[in-house]
């Protein structure tokens, strides 16, 4: 019994192919990369009421669409060395049938494998990628134990951001305001705990202070309204902003505006770090907003842009290494040599000790970009990118 | 002390020199007119050569590129948010028609004779041309993603069109109406600049900090010019706009981010030199003689006036929000 929903036949884009047609044909036929887009049908992140809310750097719909885009803008590039890309969509029943949605991907033979998971069973795909021996692109989870299992000359990159990433680019910002007396509000959940964390270490890297922690909980219970009334929790006197982190959403949206005293909110809503916006309006962003926008009839999220960003980078990779392998298409990406045009102003290459994508995070609010990170002014030896997230001496990993 | 008589007489010869510079463009100024397109405002920036006196002229939404026509008395402007092609008549300083074009056109080029406008536009992928007369789409050629840059040969046989999303230059035959041969050139193509003699077609990449150079002899990159500013790394050189000087002995090529522009020996391939203007320098535009070069900064929202003989910005001017492209009219 096959588990696996796969599309009945490849998406193949031919609107392109006008553009190609005039030019020569290669002499040799086209060799075929077989790329699969991996999802969970019964994923909480795309349950419909949940996905309608649009919290603020999740996910809103599935990456398929973001990777056919990504192979459309392409076309081109593959024409001309005379390469072609198939993709398939697989979406496993659920958790249980992912296993077997995986096997099937091995036996036949399909090596190149772009993650649109939730956080919980990342780690499981990346081992299977592993024993199968595919290229693994996670571009849905910002999970820093993640990349710090993904040493070495490991087949595995992560197109999104890790939350250390994340959590940096917010403490740049303040640090360059000076805005630096925080008051930090998190969620009791374990992926808050996460997330708190990726914090602590940017506000320590960047000198910020905290004034007061305090664990909020979502709840009309006059007895608990020190944890859940928004006034209450922000009364403390000495902060200059308020941080939330808050993996759900619900809480920190309610937050903005309703604190004791006139102070901004950042981290899980009013201002938030993340790897794209609908409304990025440089380096291209307008253009590709509207592409998006037309094919998948939602705005572009991070995730989407992760995902558009792996295609074009298989793509980078293959049409430099025609007779390339998992492992060794991996190897030419990790040693930051090729460059991926991220749309975001800077060529991107990944970190060799991680595989993690090395790109610049928007600061943004609901309406729009406030700036970018790295911010002007903070500086690293070699690229500035890499002050973003787990520097290669920071690493467990030892790559080089 | 020994060095005092020859330090007084290079100052001397410093001073002619910039006197003499100073009766040349007075002896230009009253006709000579710098047009600025501006993508927020709405609206032409009309500045003498000074870069000074400026008047506005309202035009169509978000006007990017601009040529002007072939008897020299309009100036077609591109609209890039109003999908329309405007006219603006410079007697009569006001926009007196339009014509409505494909979503979001970026840049174009017109065909020798001045009847053909080519029009690059980015949401459908394609280069279209238009019939400036009849105001008629004569036919589309599609291209790889985010189409910018445009140039007709002189013969007005092909067209080069820059992908920046395909980083290739498409070589595209206008009347067989396809596309003959992609060019493979740095990352993120923007604009072109072509010899006086036609031979050498240079083009910026503007992710690719470098310009290549095309020779249009055998369609293939002859040389690639790397840009280096101290204390910059390669990421921060993204190189849009390009212009060969009057003379032809040098290319100038605005830096982008860099805040720079750079002047590169057209023989040599060589950088000679780079300048500091405003930030985001894309627009470039001459004098009729090469000795001033205009420079749109995008992201301070001025223009740099740079003279190149010296190689120095002389002045930068207010010039609208987002300033794009400049033309010179003297």
């Amino acid at each position: 019994m096959n588990l696996v929903k796969s599309m009945a036949a490849g998406w193949v884009l031919s609107c392109a192919a006008q553009v190609m047609a005039a030019t020569p044909a290669p002499a040799k036929a086209a060799s075929t990369l077989q790329v699969a887009v991996v999802s969970v049908a019964d994923d909480e992140r795309y349950q419909p009421r949940r996905v309608e809310k649009r919290w603020p750097g999740q996910s809103t719909g599935r990456l398929i669409t973001a990777a056919r885009l990504g192979l459309d803008d392409a076309q081109v590039e593959l024409h001309d060395a005379g390469l072609s890309v198939r993709l398939r969509e697989v979406v496993a029943d659920n958790e249980a049938a992912l296993a077997a949605s995986l096997q099937q991907l091995q036996n036949d033979k399909v090596a190149y494998w772009l993650l649109d998971l939730p956080d919980a069973l990342m780690p499981q795909a990346l081992q299977a990628a592993q024993k199968a021996g595919a290229l693994a692109i996670n571009a849905s989870s910002p999970l820093d134990a993640l990349r710090a299992q993904s040493c070495g000359a490991v087949p595995v990159l992560h197109t999104y951001p890790s939350q250390s990433m994340l959590a940096d680019a917010l403490a740049q910002f303040l640090a360059a305001k000076s805005w630096k007396q925080v008051l930090v509000l998190q969620g009791a959940k374990p992926a808050d705990a996460l997330l708190m964390q990726a914090w602590q270490r940017a506000g320590k890297r960047y000198g910020l202070k905290t004034t007061e922690t305090k664990t909020f909980k979502l709840s009309g219970d006059p007895r608990e309204r020190d944890a859940a009334n928004p006034k209450l929790l922000t009364n403390e006197r000495n902060h200059e902003v308020v941080a939330v982190w808050d993996s759900e959403g619900e809480f920190s949206r309610s937050l903005v505006y309703a604190t004791q005293w006139p102070r901004p909110v950042l981290g899980s809503n009013g201002l938030t770090p993340l790897a794209w916006h609908a409304q990025w309006e440089r380096y291209g962003g307008p253009q590709l907003n509207r592409r998006f926008v037309k094919l998948a009839q939602r705005p572009m999220t991070g995730q989407d842009w992760a995902a558009w960003t792996g295609i074009k980078t298989l793509v980078t990779a293959w049409v430099a290494e025609p007779k390339g392998t998992p492992l060794s298409l991996a190897a030419r990406l990790r040693s930051g040599q090729v460059q991926v045009d991220g749309f975001k102003g800077l060529p991107l290459s990944y970190r060799a000790w991680d595989g993690q994508l090395r790109q610049p995070v928007l600061l943004a609010h609901a309406d729009g970009v406030v700036q970018t990170a790295p911010m002007e002014g903070v500086l690293h030896p070699t690229d500035n990118l890499d002050t973003l997230g787990v520097d290669e001496k920071e690493s467990p990993c030892k790559a080089r | 002390m020994l060095n005092a008589p020859l330090a007084h007489s290079i100052r001397w010869v410093l001073c002619l020199v910039s006197a003499c510079a100073l009766t040349a463009w007075a002896q230009t100024a009253p006709t000579a007119r710098v047009y600025v397109s501006n993508e927020k405002d709405n609206q032409i920036v009309v500045f003498d050569a000074q870069g000074q006196n400026p008047e506005r002229i309202a035009v169509c939404p978000r006007p990017r590129d601009m040529k002007f026509s072939a008897d020299g008395a309009r100036i077609l402007v591109i609209c890039g948010d109003g999908n329309q092609m405007g006219w603006v008549d410079l007697a009569q300083k006001k926009l007196v028609g339009t014509m409505p074009l494909g979503d979001s056109p970026e840049m174009f080029a017109l065909s020798p004779d001045g009847k053909t406008a080519y029009v690059t536009v980015e949401d459908d992928s394609a280069l279209i041309a238009y019939d400036l007369a009849s105001k008629k789409k004569l036919f589309e050629v599609k291209t790889g993603g985010e189409p910018e840059g445009v140039l007709v040969t002189p013969d007005g046989r092909y067209a080069y069109v820059t992908s920046e999303v395909a980083n290739v230059v498409h070589r595209i035959d206008l009347q067989q109406k396809k596309v003959v041969q992609n060019i493979k050139v740095g990352n993120r193509p923007r604009r072109f600049s072509l010899s006086a003699d036609g031979k050498e077609l240079w083009v910026s990449n503007e992710m690719g900090a470098s310009v290549s150079v095309i020779d249009t002899g055998t369609q293939q990159v002859k040389a690639t010019v790397p840009f280096q500013i101290a204390g910059m790394r390669a990421t921060d050189i993204t190189p849009v706009a390009l212009m060969h000087s009057p003379d032809g002995r040098t290319v100038w090529v605005s830096l982008g981010r860099a805040n720079h522009v750079a002047e590169v020996d057209a023989a040599s391939k060589q950088v000679k030199r780079t300048v500091l203007v405003g930030k985001r320098a894309w627009g470039l535009g001459f004098n009729k003689i090469g000795t001033q070069l205009y420079v749109t900064n995008g992201m301070s929202d001025d223009m740099t006036l740079v003279d190149t003989v010296q190689g120095k910005a002389v002045r930068s001017v207010a010039a609208g929000r987002v300033p794009h492209t400049v033309l010179v009219r003297e």
